[in-house]
């Protein structure tokens, strides 16, 4: 295979041009991946999340230190068993016996303490995982729509993936550092204890360990990094040719793009081959110097016992301590890049908790009644996503219930904001939005939503039978409900062709359905909602001309009997509405029907005389000139 | 990485994606073939096995070392000559040292070669992937996710990378330390060795048996973590339609049904975990307890000394770990089968539109293309026919222009001429040569489609307008911007045509998509240029000037214009009417109304205002 692909390089490579005006993969903006070591308040924040199982964790501990202490015991068992119970002139059966009494007592223990700190510690650490993770996604679920508008979902989905999960890790191993630093301290201690000379000597190793590690670690971090890198840009590419498989063929790109592939996997390659000797360069260093500490207490304490000055089972003591106590130091480095990588994750999972909610319930907030009249009203409203710029100034009208209002208006004159305040999405500045005579902010936010049926531009869909989606807002609707609200807006007849008909499965979004389709079930879910007031974000794409029919006779259909705000973009739609609302820049220039806006000889006219099937096909210099036209006159 | 496998791990019933415990014929075979790539790096694979020996080696006599000293200093406590004592300690303890140093050498040795050999052979695997994924056709890849191709690209192939250092090198390293272990130590004491490596077979047994039942959960947590982020994404993703419908509360349930349900798997995975590895160290240290029990008697009786003892419980130290890595070891095993499996069964596939071997460049003359009697029918549903009998011609300087309800198979007709498919019967030819004759790359430079929903690559726009041909000078790439009505927008950029657009860029809205891709499309200068309902979200007054752009342009070539606006191909030459897959109607603008049938209630319904359309509708 690899000789088959070296010939197909060298035709990209003999062009002998210039290099193309090409790349596969982008560079992606990788996020720090360490934090400080410690960051108190990333700690303390965590800390609220760890607290409801802060007995577990203190179990935990206690088990980690019961767990260590058995380990450091063994070796001594083992030494009191030699010099007491072998060692000729000494020999005493008992002593044996004891040892070995004490030897299964110590691994019980053992046993039973690491079963419970890792059980503990592992359940414990999943639960506060889930915590954090359903933490953030309520809060996300109150946010202000205005973050939500700002932050792409794939930045806010590795926040509840990437981020928590490195929060686990990091819980997981703390406990587990608290055991190392006792072991590694513990070790020390009874080296020292059991002979103090032997043991400074023997520890002598150690800070060069340290020395070498400190020099190592930002170079082989760096190197790992480097590594961690390059695979994500050689991953991006390869998603990215899946992804565009279609325009790579049809354009013929197969060449370019291996060959652009290619320097990208070799590189990958090396970086990889270098991290690799990083992480082994550490190992000959390692068992050097376990040798040379074992050489010394063969030397040293060797002659210690030729001299009678040690007992031989310290001796042994010792070597079984050197064979373990490089173990603690490697994983407490290993710990410390776990901590920094938590500590930057932590960092960005407060910044999604701490995202303010705007828009709240006011303490004495009421339910909008099921009874209200259905009317709406804008008071002098004034709102701007940034208060200094405002998009809407001043804007008051009133639609009655049962009447029918389109909002038109060029792009970026506040129609869709207006829309939006209508649900209290975002709080207003000055005036009130009244909603059944209410203003919204006296209203709780559930019963908006549970009056007011919206239909958005995009319609959205959720992985789920059509009749879930039909149904989304009003879960206890039954089949025949759904059924006829499909029919009503003549959805029904493409939904029984579907394979499974009303239980046939939607794809991401609704993927295999046309946004035809999309729309027309968007609609009958809100005719499922039944609720007093419609708001609608009409469609702006071109949708075919037989299902466009089809949705101008759902939308009449949908508008009956209920108060209906639309921002409508078809003249047909437009022209079907009781009132017509002009927005520019923020401001209602017009208002009144399409006969009296014609005869009022302002925007609407001008726009409406341009002659464009739609609002939205009027090129921006046309309307700027129309819009122009009509604030000089 | 994490992410990548959640999203992908729903389950899908393709052949690539559902190999989960290949048979175990089939499995082994991939092990087979997985190896002989492996030994494609000979040198490689020789010092890393080397290595392993004699570093497995070495560490089996550090023991034996330690056991020597300890002796060493017992016997002069019952003979004289210190000084020869002390000498021999010295011995012993350079000897250790040097031991030491060697093992460590060699183990760096049988780690960086043994990780070498994985990572060349994931860097040859990743060329293969992704030429072979390039060269599929479009009928593979609308049946199979892009998701699952992702993970055969990323996590697929880790595990083949992976599977010489994690599995076969252990093979060698477990073989050389219990195979020697057990002969030194059942010939120094066959008791004593019997008890020594009695917790070997049951760590043995309970290690893999623990993996294999963990490997099983965590592909099912996978899943359940994968509906759970569905949950999220689409949440994020529809936020406005759930803040619209106060159903946080129902969001919230949904949540928490996936999240409980992940979290129990997830809690039982640290249980199957937390019982066995407690269980297995458990077992190791009461071999222990029995080694110093019966061990410390036969020291007393004088069968063994003290250094004796010493060596065997160092053993048994050394032994703890690579037994216990026997469950890694089956694990590497077990991944490799299923994932080399997937990767080769895409490897293998064959790609069924390529160059005949006898297949020239297309050479076009008088630029004509025919259809004669063209049928179609999708793989995935052979029985369909989405195309019955389509025939026409289309010269040089003219446009063809074809309208239809949708589903007529009017896009499938653009989708024909380029090869993306191929006919199920008549054929199409290009000045008379059939395009299965030609070379695809010949044929695709002839052929452009612009499509519906242009991909944009993340990069700069530059490099998206110039994407069928890297080489183009600048002043090409603005005149081309120009002609799609681009030009002006893209200098209003802030890095002009260095912009970068894209999922990570500045995003476009479905127009400029739109247009970018008739730019890209006009770089390629072809003999047949397709517009697959590509203006569908471009006002109809850009329209307008884009097609008076193209005038001059489609002087020298074959234009189709495929489109459900009349507007967009109501001055075409020629129009085909399409339903059901048949031409039910032919010819001009003019002819067509005359006709007074399906071309013309289009028409009808198109033009007037909507008013009256609302009104015919009821």
């Amino acid at each position: 295979m690899s000789e088959e692909l070296e010939t197909e390089r060298h035709d990209v490579n003999d062009q002998g041009r210039r290099p193309p005006r090409a790349v596969v993969g982008s560079h992606r903006i990788e996020e720090d991946m360490f934090g400080r070591f410690f960051d108190g308040r990333v700690i303390s924040r965590i800390w609220e999340f760890v607290h409801p199982y802060r007995v577990k964790m203190f179990i935990a501990v206690a088990a980690v230190l019961v767990f260590t202490g058995t380990q450091l015991l063994i070796p001594l068992i083992i030494r009191y068993a030699i010099d007491n119970g072998m060692i000729a002139g000494t020999v005493d059966q008992s002593a044996l016996i004891w040892a070995v009494a004490a030897f299964v007592a110590a691994i019980l223990i053992n046993y039973g303490a690491s079963y419970l700190q890792e059980m503990v510690v592992g359940q414990a650490a999943e639960n506060v995982l889930f915590d954090i993770r359903r933490a953030m996604f309520e809060h996300l679920q109150h946010v202000s729509l205005s973050f939500m508008d700002k932050t792409e979902v794939g930045r806010l989905m590795s926040r509840l993936q990437g981020d928590v999960n490195s929060m686990q890790e990091f819980l997981e191993t703390s406990v587990i550092s608290v055991g190392d630093l006792v072991l590694l301290f513990g070790i020390v201690g009874v080296m020292l204890w059991l002979d103090f000379r032997l043991g400074l000597l023997t520890l002598s190793v150690l800070p060069v360990l340290f020395i070498v590690r400190v020099f190592w670690l930002p170079r082989a971090r760096a190197a790992f990094m480097a590594a961690h890198e390059t695979n994500s840009v050689t991953n991006g590419a390869l998603a990215e040719a899946i992804h565009g498989v279609r325009a790579v063929q049809s354009m013929d790109r197969q060449q370019v793009n291996f060959q652009l592939y290619d320097d990208k996997a070799h590189a990958n390659l090396k970086t990889h081959l270098t991290a690799a000797k990083y992480a082994q360069v550490m190992v000959p260093i390692v068992d050097t110097l376990t040798g040379g500490a074992m050489a010394v207490v063969v030397v040293v304490g060797g002659s210690m016992v030729l001299n009678g000055g040690l007992d031989v089972g310290v001796m042994v003591a010792f070597l079984f301590y050197i064979q373990r106590f490089f173990d603690p130091i490697r994983s407490l480095t290993m710990q410390y890049s776990v901590m920094q990588r938590a500590m930057a994750s932590g960092k960005r999972l407060i910044d999604v908790l701490d995202v303010r909610v705007d828009v709240q319930d006011a303490p004495d907030a009421v339910a909008l009644s099921k009874d209200m009249d259905g009317s709406v009203e804008f008071d002098d409203v004034t709102f701007g996503y940034n208060p200094k710029q405002p998009v809407l100034k001043n804007v008051s009208f009133r639609v009655n219930p049962g009447e029918t209002v389109a909002l038109v208006g060029p792009t970026g004159s506040g129609k869709s904001s207006a829309m939006a305040l209508i649900h209290r999405f975002y709080d207003i500045q000055q005036g009130r939005v009244l909603v059944g005579g209410h203003d919204v902010r006296d209203l709780t936010q559930q019963s908006l939503g549970e009056q007011i049926a919206m239909v958005l531009q995009e319609p959205f869909l959720f992985t789920g039978t059509v009749f879930e989606n039909i149904r989304y807002h009003k879960t206890d609707a039954t089949m025949e409900q759904v059924v006829e609200a499909a029919k009503a807006v003549g959805a029904h007849d493409f939904i029984t062709t579907l394979d499974g008909g009303y239980d046939a499965m939607l794809g991401e979004r609704g993927g295999n359905l046309s946004l035809g389709q999309r729309q027309l079930i968007s609609f009958a879910r809100a005719l499922v909602a039944d609720a007093k007031i419609l708001v609608l974000d009409e469609a702006t794409a071109n949708i075919d001309s037989y299902t466009e029919m089809l949705i101008q006779k759902a939308l009449v259909r949908l508008l009956e009997g209920r108060t209906g705000l639309v921002i409508a973009h078809r003249l047909a739609t437009i022209r079907g509405a009781d009132r017509i609302i002009v927005l520019q820049n923020g401001q209602l220039v017009e208002t009144g029907d399409h006969d009296e806006l014609m005869d009022m000889g302002g925007l609407y006219s001008k726009l409406y005389n341009l002659n464009y099937a739609s609002f939205d096909d009027i090129p921006d210099d046309e309307l700027t000139a129309a819009a122009q036209s009509h604030s000089t006159t | 990485m994490s992410s990548a496998a959640q999203s992908t791990a729903r389950g899908r019933p393709d052949s690539i994606t559902h190999v989960r415990n290949a048979d175990w014929g089939q499995g082994f075979n991939t092990l087979v073939r997985i190896t002989r790539m492996n030994l494609r790096h000979p040198v490689q694979v020789t010092i890393a096995i080397v290595a392993t020996f004699i570093a497995a080696s070495l560490q089996l006599w550090i023991p034996r070392l330690l056991g020597e000293a300890v002796d060493r200093t017992q016997t002069v406590l019952t003979a004289t000559g210190g000084s020869d004592t002390q000498s021999a300690l010295a011995t012993t303890a350079i000897v250790l040292l040097t031991v030491s140093i060697l093992r460590g050498l060699f183990t760096m040795l049988q780690n960086y070669y043994a990780e070498s050999v994985g990572h060349h052979i994931g860097y040859e695997l990743r060329l293969a992937v992704y030429e072979k994924i390039q060269r599929l056709s479009f009928s593979f890849h609308d049946t199979v996710h892009s998701g699952d191709l992702i993970t055969v690209g990323m996590l697929d192939l880790e595990g083949v990378r992976m599977f010489f250092s994690t599995g076969l090198i252990r093979v060698v390293l477990l073989g050389v330390l219990i195979g020697v272990g057990a002969y030194m130590l059942l010939t120094t004491d066959l008791v004593l060795g019997l008890i020594a490596l009695s917790f070997v077979p049951f760590v043995g047994w309970r290690a893999p048996v623990t993996r294999l039942r963990l490997r099983a959960t965590w592909l099912e947590l996978q899943e359940r973590l994968a509906v759970l982020s569905r949950v999220m994404e689409e949440n994020l993703g529809g936020i406005r339609v759930v803040r619209a419908f106060a159903a946080q509360k129902h969001e919230m349930d949904k949540f928490d049904k996936a999240s409980g349900s992940a979290l129990e798997l997830a809690h039982d995975r640290v249980g199957i975990r937390v019982r066995n590895t407690s269980i297995m160290t458990f077992s190791f240290f009461l071999s222990m307890a029995l080694v110093l029990w019966i061990g410390g008697q036969k020291v007393i009786s004088g069968e063994i000394s003290v250094g004796t003892l010493t060596s065997f419980l160092t053993f048994m130290t050394i032994l703890q770990m690579p037994v216990r890595q026997l469950g890694m070891m089956v694990n590497a095993f077990a991944r490799a089968s299923t994932c080399g499996t997937r990767i080769f069964q895409l490897l293998d596939l064959k790609v069924d539109i390529a160059d005949k071997p006898d297949a020239k460049d297309l050479d076009v003359s008088a630029g004509t293309l025919r259809f004669e009697n063209v049928s179609f029918a999708y793989p995935s549903a052979p029985d369909r026919a989405v195309l019955k009998d389509i025939s026409f011609d289309a010269k040089r300087g003219k446009t063809l222009g074809i309208v239809g309800p949708p589903g007529s198979g009017k896009s499938t007709i653009a989708h024909l001429i380029p090869r993306f498919y191929d006919v199920t019967g008549g054929r199409i030819t290009i000045d008379g040569q059939d395009i299965r004759d030609v070379t695809l790359a010949s044929l695709r430079h002839a052929v452009a489609v612009v499509q519906q929903d242009a991909f944009l690559f993340t990069t700069t726009i530059e490099n998206n307008i110039a994407y069928g041909d890297p080489w183009a000078k600048e002043r090409r790439i603005a005149n081309a911007s120009d002609s799609a009505q681009l030009h002006n927008y893209v200098m209003g950029l802030p890095a002009e045509y260095r912009t970068i657009v894209g999922e990570r860029g500045v995003s476009l809205s479905g127009g400029q998509r739109q247009r970018l891709s008739i730019a890209r499309t006009l770089m390629l200068k072809p003999a047949v240029m397709v517009f697959d309902d590509s203006t569908a979200a471009i006002d109809a007054g850009t329209e307008q000037r884009i097609r008076s752009a193209l005038r001059e342009y489609a002087r020298d070539r074959v234009t189709i214009i495929i489109a459900h606006r009349l507007s967009s191909l109501m001055h075409a030459d020629e129009i085909l009417f399409v339903e059901g897959g048949e031409v039910v109607e032919r010819g001009t603008h003019d002819d067509l109304l005359a006709l007074k049938g399906r071309y013309a209630a289009l028409y009808e319904l198109q033009v007037r205002p909507g008013d009256e359309m609302l009104e015919a509708g009821e």
